[in-house]
C-alpha cells in the first residue's frame, strides 16, 4: 500500500449534551450504546475509530441503517463537526483546520455525492455542475467549458439545460456525481449514493463508478448499507456496527475469515465462488499430483477458475507469487459451490 | 367554550347496557371536567344570588383618576416633544423619513402634500405605470385586470381616495419589505434569532389592530407617518415568518450538498437559501400586502387619507350608500393586490421560467414595448388635463350612492319584519341573557371562576396569568365594558365554531367542497376588516348585532380552514377502518374525526376568538358598545382620550386573557395517559 490519502485516527462523535466529555473519560468510554445512553444521555454515533485509505483506494465503509456510517463520512469534511480525534488529508488534520482552511478543502480536495441527490431545483444541470466551480470564484466560461466536459463524461449531453425534476432518479445522481467531479478534487465521498434508485438504475450507476474509478483514479470513499455493492466496488470493505469498526478487510477476507458471528451472520447469503480467490480453498500439495499440473493464480476469482479445475483430469496446482502454495481439486470447488447453494 | 365542557360533563348516559358496566362503574369524569363543571356552578350561583352587586359599572362619560392621569400622558407628549432625547434623535427623524417616502408616493400618485395641486402623474399615467408593472411582475391577465379595477375607481368617482390609499399601502410594504425580509433571512439562518422574535410576533398578531392607532398618533402626531408606522407593525409578521419559514424550510441534503462544495455563509444565501426560499418570501409579501391594504383603511381613524376615510365618514352618518361605493372599491383594491402579488409569486416557482408560452426574448421586447406606451400615457397625464384628473362628468359613483341607499331604506322598510325581528330575536333571546350574566354577576365570582377555569386547563401558571390579566383589567377601570365585549366576543366566536365545525367537516371529507369553498375563503380572508360592516349596517342598522354579525362573517373562514385541514389530515386508515367495521357517516364524524380533530378545533376556536376580538371592536364604529367604543370615542374626544387608552390596554389584556387559555386547551391532551411505570425520582 502506498503512502495514505486519508489517514484517521482514534475518531469520536458523540451527540447529546456534555459529549465532549466522554472520548476523554475511560469509564464511560468503555460502555455500550445502551449503557452510555441511559447514564449520561448521549449517543456515541462513531467511537474511536481509526483506518487510513490509500491513494486511488475505493474504500467501502459498509453498516446497517444506525451504525454511524453517514455519521463517519460526514465528519471527514467536518459537515458534522467531530468530537474528538484526527483526520489527517494529506498529513494535515482536518480538524485543526480553520473556517477557510476547511472551505478549501471542501472546494478542491473532497466532494461528496449525497443519497438524496442534493441538487439545487431552481438550477439546470449545468448550473448544478458548476455550481462548486462558481463557489471557488471560476469565471463563467471557465466553468461552463469544464460543466460540459464533465456532464459528456457522466453520460448526460444534451441535458444540460434541464431542470433536476425533469430528471429521472439515476439521471439526477449523475447530475449530483457530475457535480462533485467538475472541481477535479483528489478524493469523492459517496454517502449511499445509490440507495434510493431501483434496482436496475443502482446496477447502471455501480457500472459507471467503476468506469470513472478505471478512468481517473480518483481515491473513493463509498457509504453503504449493501453488502453487494461494498464487495462490487470495494477494494477495502470497513464494516460498522454501534460506530465501532467490526472488521476492516478485502472483500474475500471478510467472507473467508469472518472476525465474528456478526459477520458470519451477514456475509453467510453471499456467493461465495463469486468473492473468494482460490487462495481460500488451497490444500497442501499432494504426492500423487503430477509436477506438469495446469497452475492457477492464488488471487483468481473461484468462479473464474470452475471451468479450468472441472476440465483437468488431475488436481490443480495454485501459485503465489511463481511459488506454488498448494493444490485444489474437483472436490474442494464444489463443496464451495454446495455451501452456497445451502446459503441460497 | 366552557358551556361545551359541561354538556360533556353531564351527558353521561349510557345508550344501551353493556356487560362491562357491571363490573367496572361507570366512568368517572375526569379532574379537569370537574374543575371546569364546578367554575360554571361558582359562576351561576354568583349571578343568581349576588346579582347586581359589585359590578363595576362605569358610565360612559364618567372617567376614573387613571384616565385623568393617562389625558396627562397626552399633554406631557406634546410638551416634551420639542427637547426630549428620545423624541429628538429618535423618533422625530423616523418620523421625518417615512413621511419623506408616504410623501414622495402621495405627490407621485395621489395629489401634492398641500393636496392642492395634480399629482405627478395623472389617473392615465397612474393606470398605464401600474398596469405595466403588473404585466412586469405577474402577466398579461393580472395587468388588464389591474387597468379595468384603476379606470373602474375613476367611474365611482374614488379615484383621488383610491390613489390615496394606494400610495400608503405602497409605503408600508416598501418599509415593511425593508424591515421584514432581513429579519426574516435573520430568523430563517440563526435558530437563536427565530427563538427570540417568534413571541414577539405572536403578540403583535393577537394585538387587535385598532389598539396601538391611539398611542402611535399621540407619539407620531396625526398624519402620514403614523398610518404607515402602524400598518408597518401590523404587515411586517407574515413576510417575516415565511421568509424565515422558507429558509428553514430548505431541505437538509440541499443545504449539506451546498456546504460540502465550501460555501461561504454569505455564498450559501445567495445561491442556495434566497433562490430556494424565492416562493414563499413572495407569498409573505402577498400576505404583508393584504395586511397592509386591511390597517391603513383602518387607520383612517387616525385621519389616514383615502377609501377608508370615506367608509368611516359614511358609517358614522350612517350613509350605506356611500360606504358600500367606497368599501367596493376597496374590495376591488384587495382583489388586485391580491392577484398581481399572487401572479408575481406563481412567477417566482422553481421551473415557472421553462413552462412559458412565449419566450424569454419575446417577453422582453414585449414589455419594453408597453414600457414605452405606459411612459407616453405617464407624458400625457403631465402635460394634458383630461390625463390628470378623472373626468368627472363619467362619475357614475353618485349613481350607486343612490341605488345601495334607497336599496338599503327599501330593506329596512319592508323586510323590517325579517331582519328586524331576527334581530331582536337574537339580541333579547341570547345576547342580553349572557351579557347580563356577564356584566351582573359580581367581579370578585367571575374572577374566581375564571381562575379556577384556567387552572382545569392549564395548571397554575395559566391561572395566574388570567388572574393578573384581570386584575389590570380591574385596575384600568373598564370592567363592565370589557365584559360588554367578551359577551359580543364569546356569542359570535360559539356561531364561528359551529360554522367552522359544519363546514370544516364538510370540506375536510370531502374533495369537491374543499375546491369549492376554499377560494371564496381565500378570497374572505383578503379582505380588509373594515368592510365586513358596510353590507351588515345596510341591513340590520347601527347595533351591536351587525357588529357580531360582521365579526363572525370576518372569522368564520379562518375557523373553518383550520377545521378542514384537521379534518383532511386525519390518517385515512383510522377512517376506512372505522368504515369497515360499519360505523355510518355520523358515527365516523362523531366517534373518530372530530375527536382526533380536538386539538385543531381548539386552535380555530383560538384563531376564530382573535379575529372576532378584532372586528368586535372595530364594530363600535356602527353601534357597539363596550371597550370599542370607548377606543373610538378616546379618537375623537380629547378628554375621553385616557378612557381611550385605557380600554385599548384592556383590549389587550383581553386578548391575551382568551389566546392563552385556548392555546392552553389546544396543547393539553384530552386525557392524562397513565404512564407506564411509576415516576423514579
Amino acid at each position: 500500500m502506498n503512502s495514505p490519502d486519508i489517514s484517521v485516527r482514534n475518531l469520536w462523535k458523540v451527540f447529546g449534551p456534555g459529549g465532549d466529555q466522554i472520548p476523554g473519560n475511560p469509564e464511560l468510554s468503555g460502555l455500550n450504546s445502551a449503557e452510555l445512553l441511559e447514564r449520561t444521555g448521549c449517543n456515541a454515533a462513531v467511537r474511536d475509530l481509526s483506518f487510513d485509505v490509500a491513494k486511488g483506494e475505493v474504500f467501502v465503509v459498509m453498516g446497517l441503517s444506525g451504525s454511524g456510517k453517514s455519521t463517519l463520512i460526514r465528519c471527514l469534511t467536518r459537515l458534522i463537526e467531530p468530537t474528538s480525534g484526527q483526520v489527517l488529508v494529506d498529513g494535515k488534520d482536518v480538524l485543526q483546520a480553520g473556517m477557510a482552511e476547511l472551505r478549501e478543502l471542501r472546494r478542491r480536495k473532497m466532494s461528496m455525492v449525497f443519497q438524496h441527490f442534493g441538487l439545487l431545483p431552481h438550477r439546470t444541470v449545468l448550473d448544478n455542475v458548476s455550481y462548486g466551480l462558481q463557489i471557488r470564484g471560476a469565471a463563467k466560461k471557465e466553468r461552463f467549458t469544464r460543466a460540459r466536459e464533465i456532464i459528456e463524461l457522466v453520460g448526460l449531453k444534451g441535458y444540460e439545460q434541464h431542470y433536476p425534476d425533469q430528471l429521472s432518479g439515476g439521471m439526477q445522481q449523475r447530475v449530483g456525481l457530475g457535480r462533485a467531479l467538475a472541481g477535479d478534487p483528489d478524493t469523492i465521498l459517496f454517502d449511499e449514493p445509490f440507495s434510493a434508485l431501483d434496482p436496475l438504475i443502482r446496477r447502471d450507476m455501480q457500472a459507471e463508478v467503476i468506469r470513472l474509478h478505471k478512468e481517473m483514479g480518483k481515491t473513493m470513499v463509498f457509504v453503504t448499507h449493501d453488502l453487494s455493492e461494498a464487495l462490487k466496488l470495494g477494494d477495502r470493505i470497513l464494516i460498522m456496527r454501534n460506530g465501532e469498526t467490526v472488521q476492516c478487510g478485502t472483500g474475500d477476507e471478510l467472507v473467508g475469515s469472518p472476525a465474528d458471528k456478526y459477520i458470519e451472520d451477514f456475509v453467510s447469503e453471499v456467493l461465495r465462488a463469486d468473492v473468494l480467490t482460490l487462495k481460500w480453498i488451497t490444500r497442501p500439495v499432494e504426492a500423487a499430483t503430477p509436477a506438469d499440473a495446469p497452475v492457477l493464480s492464488s488471487r483468481m476469482i473461484i468462479r473464474d477458475a470452475i471451468a479450468a479445475v472441472m476440465q483437468s483430469p488431475c488436481p490443480v496446482l495454485v501459485e503465489d507469487s511463481g511459488r506454488i502454495t498448494g493444490q485444489i481439486d474437483r472436490d474442494s470447488i464444489l463443496s464451495v459451490l454446495q455451501r452456497t447453494e445451502a446459503a441460497a | 367554550m366552557s358551556v361545551l365542557v359541561r354538556d360533556r360533563a353531564t351527558a353521561q348516559p349510557a345508550p344501551f347496557p353493556s356487560p362491562s358496566r357491571t363490573l367496572e362503574p361507570r366512568r368517572r369524569p375526569s379532574r379537569r371536567t370537574i374543575l371546569l363543571a364546578s367554575a360554571v356552578v361558582v359562576w351561576i350561583l354568583g349571578f343568581v344570588f349576588l346579582h347586581g352587586t359589585s359590578t363595576l359599572t362605569l358610565p360612559a362619560s364618567e372617567l376614573t383618576d387613571l384616565h385623568r392621569s393617562l389625558n396627562q400622558f397626552n399633554v406631557w407628549v406634546a410638551a416634551n416633544r420639542a427637547d426630549n432625547p428620545v423624541f429628538l434623535y429618535v423618533l422625530t427623524p423616523l418620523r421625518a423619513g417615512v413621511d419623506a417616502v408616504a410623501n414622495l408616493f402621495i405627490t407621485t400618485f395621489a395629489a401634492s402634500s398641500t393636496g392642492l395641486r395634480l399629482p405627478e402623474i395623472g389617473w392615465l399615467g397612474t393606470v398605464g405605470l401600474l398596469g405595466w408593472i403588473a404585466l412586469a411582475i405577474g402577466n398579461a391577465r393580472v395587468a388588464l385586470l389591474t387597468v379595468t379595477i384603476l379606470i373602474f375607481f375613476g367611474f365611482q368617482g374614488l379615484f383621488l381616495e383610491a390613489t390615496y390609499t394606494f400610495a400608503l399601502v405602497v409605503t408600508a410594504v416598501l418599509l415593511t419589505l425593508l424591515v421584514g425580509i432581513p429579519l426574516g433571512v435573520l430568523a430563517g439562518v440563526y435558530g437563536r434569532v427565530a427563538k427570540l422574535i417568534t413571541p414577539v410576533l405572536d403578540f403583535m398578531q393577537t394585538l387587535p389592530t385598532f389598539v396601538y392607532l391611539a398611542p402611535l398618533a399621540l407619539i407620531f402626531l396625526i398624519g402620514p407617518a403614523s398610518a404607515v408606522i402602524a400598518t408597518v407593525i401590523y404587515a411586517a409578521p407574515p413576510v417575516i415568518r415565511l421568509t424565515a419559514h422558507g429558509i428553514r424550510g430548505i431541505p437538509e441534503n440541499t443545504r449539506e450538498a451546498s456546504d460540502s462544495l465550501g460555501t461561504t455563509g454569505v455564498q450559501r444565501l445567495l445561491t442556495l437559501q434566497l433562490p430556494m426560499a424565492r416562493r414563499t418570501i413572495v407569498m409573505g409579501i402577498n400576505q404583508s400586502t393584504m395586511a397592509a391594504l386591511s390597517m391603513v383603511t383602518i387607520a383612517a381613524l387616525i385621519a389616514a387619507p383615502g377609501l377608508g376615510q370615506v367608509v368611516v365618514r359614511a358609517l358614522q352618518s350612517l350613509d350605506v350608500g356611500t360606504a358600500v361605493n367606497a368599501g367596493l372599491s376597496i374590495v376591488l383594491l384587495a382583489i388586485m393586490l391580491d392577484r398581481v402579488t399572487t401572479a408575481a409569486s406563481r412567477r417566482a416557482e422553481p421551473g415557472a421560467a421553462r413552462n412559458r408560452r412565449v419566450s424569454r426574448r419575446t417577453r422582453y421586447i414585449l414589455l419594453g414595448m408597453t414600457l414605452v406606451l405606459a411612459l407616453v400615457m405617464v407624458q400625457f397625464s403631465r402635460t394634458m388635463l383630461w390625463a390628470a384628473a378623472f373626468p368627472a362628468n363619467l362619475d357614475i359613483g353618485r349613481v350607486i350612492v343612490q341605488a345601495v341607499s334607497s336599496a338599503s331604506e327599501w330593506t329596512q322598510a319592508n323586510l323590517s319584519l325579517f331582519t328586524v325581528s331576527f334581530r331582536e330575536a337574537v339580541t333579547t333571546g341570547i345576547l342580553n341573557p349572557f351579557q347580563s350574566l356577564l356584566t351582573e354577576t359580581p367581579f370578585y365570582i367571575l374572577v374566581a371562576a375564571i381562575a379556577l377555569a384556567a387552572y382545569a386547563l392549564g395548571g397554575w401558571k395559566l391561572s395566574a396569568l388570567t388572574t393578573a390579566c384581570l386584575g389590570v383589567i380591574i385596575y384600568l377601570g373598564l370592567w363592565s365594558d370589557s365584559m360588554v365585549t367578551l359577551a359580543a366576543t364569546l356569542v359570535a366566536t360559539t356561531v364561528v365554531m359551529v360554522l367552522g365545525i359544519v363546514f370544516g367537516v364538510a370540506m375536510g371529507r370531502s374533495a369537491r367542497v374543499d375546491q369549492i369553498m376554499r377560494p371564496m375563503l381565500d378570497a374572505g380572508q383578503t379582505m380588509p376588516a373594515f368592510v365586513y360592516l358596510v353590507p351588515f349596517l345596510g341591513l340590520f342598522g347601527a347595533t351591536r348585532f351587525t357588529a357580531i354579525i360582521a365579526g363572525i362573517i370576518y372569522a368564520a373562514p379562518v375557523a373553518i380552514k383550520i377545521t378542514a385541514d384537521g379534518i383532511a389530515a386525519i390518517s385515512p386508515t383510522v377512517v376506512e377502518a372505522a368504515v369497515s367495521s360499519g360505523s355510518t357517516p355520523w358515527q365516523v364524524i362523531t366517534k373518530v374525526q372530530l375527536p382526533m380533530a380536538r386539538q385543531t378545533l381548539a386552535l380555530a376556536a383560538n384563531q376564530g376568538l382573535i379575529y372576532v376580538l378584532a372586528m368586535v371592536v372595530v364594530g363600535a364604529l356602527v353601534g357597539a358598545g363596550g371597550l370599542g367604543y370607548d377606543v373610538v370615542a378616546g379618537f375623537v374626544q380629547s378628554s375621553l382620550f385616557g378612557k381611550g387608552l385605557a380600554a385599548g390596554l384592556a383590549i389587550v389584556f383581553l386578548g391575551i386573557l382568551l389566546d392563552r387559555m385556548t392555546q392552553a386547551a389546544a396543547a393539553t391532551p384530552a386525557r392524562k395517559i397513565p404512564s407506564p411505570k411509576t415516576s423514579t425520582t
